[in-house]
């Protein structure tokens, strides 16, 4: 009797896509990281060359893109926790699942609270 | 002839510190900690107030006045770039088959990481709030209070 894989690609279902989804959110904020500190740095400099850069987080474009920043790092840091209760407590690999889609739900949905505060700023309503 | 075998079920030694250990510990440490830090910075600099539109060189300049947001945004800032060099790390360790090239990367990406740690921490600490040639008009409030004396 042949086995059919359950699920896509590498038989994971929730488990191999909250990895995925966790590894390039991750490599994401870290670029933001990266540059965020760069811009912050610039009040060492002069609150002319702050206040001039700054404005471009308030760019619709930019202001796009960090309604995904925010998703990301909602994501990230609750997917973080569903990790380090599957690690640590003796119920975690049971609940993985269900847990997957509660971070999923709490992810897009504080993201679609903040949005359409955030882009009534950035798009100038 | 004779082999010589290990005895079974003997422990293995170990003569260096498991780094592995503690980098994978680290990350499970520093995450719930900078999920309070970063949803916290989040919540105030883009849910709050003005949100984006909010943020400035005074509004920098006012939060940086307390101690209490120092202390927060340098435990963030440490915290959140080693964790992500930890990230990048194993992600590095994954695709790269070449040692040479591995040391490399790892090599690179810690040193743009230790330079950032330490321009970060520069920044916070020596920063003025009130540089005196800036037109009061870019500077938080309380300046002209400290400039009129």
């Amino acid at each position: 009797m042949s086995v059919v894989p359950a699920g896509t690609l590498y038989r994971g279902k929730v488990g191999m896509w909250s990895w995925v989804l966790h590894r390039i959110s991750g490599v994401a904020i870290f670029f933001f990281l990266l540059v965020h500190i760069l811009d912050t740095a610039l009040v060492r400099v002069s609150p002319e060359a702050y206040n001039v850069v700054i404005e471009s987080y308030k760019t619709p474009i930019i202001g796009l893109a960090e309604l995904g920043l925010v998703g990301a790092i909602l994501f990230h840091g609750l997917n973080g926790v569903r990790i380090i209760l599957v690690d640590f407590w003796s119920k975690g690999t049971k609940y993985q699942n269900i847990m997957f889609w509660i971070v999923l739900v709490l992810a897009v949905g504080i993201t679609a609270y903040f949005t359409p505060g955030h882009l009534a700023r950035v798009l100038e309503f | 002839m004779s082999v010589q075998i290990e005895i079974p079920n003997s422990p293995r030694k170990q003569r260096v510190t498991n780094w592995e250990k503690y980098g994978w510990l680290y990350m499970r440490i520093s995450g719930p900690l900078l999920i309070v830090l970063i949803f916290t910075h989040v919540f105030v600099n883009l849910f709050t107030g003005e949100g984006i539109k909010q943020i400035d060189f005074a509004f920098v300049a006012g939060k940086w006045a307390d101690p209490f947001w120092q202390w927060w945004d340098v435990a963030m800032l440490w915290l959140a770039l080693i964790h992500g060099t930890l990230g990048m790390r194993t992600v590095i360790n994954d695709y790269t088959e070449k040692p040479k090239l591995r040391t490399a990367l790892v090599g690179t990406l810690w040193s743009v990481s230790g330079a950032l740690i330490l321009l970060g921490t520069l920044v916070v600490f020596t920063f003025d709030p009130c540089p005196p040639t800036s037109s009061p008009d870019l500077l938080p409030s309380f300046c002209e209070a400290i400039a009129s004396n």
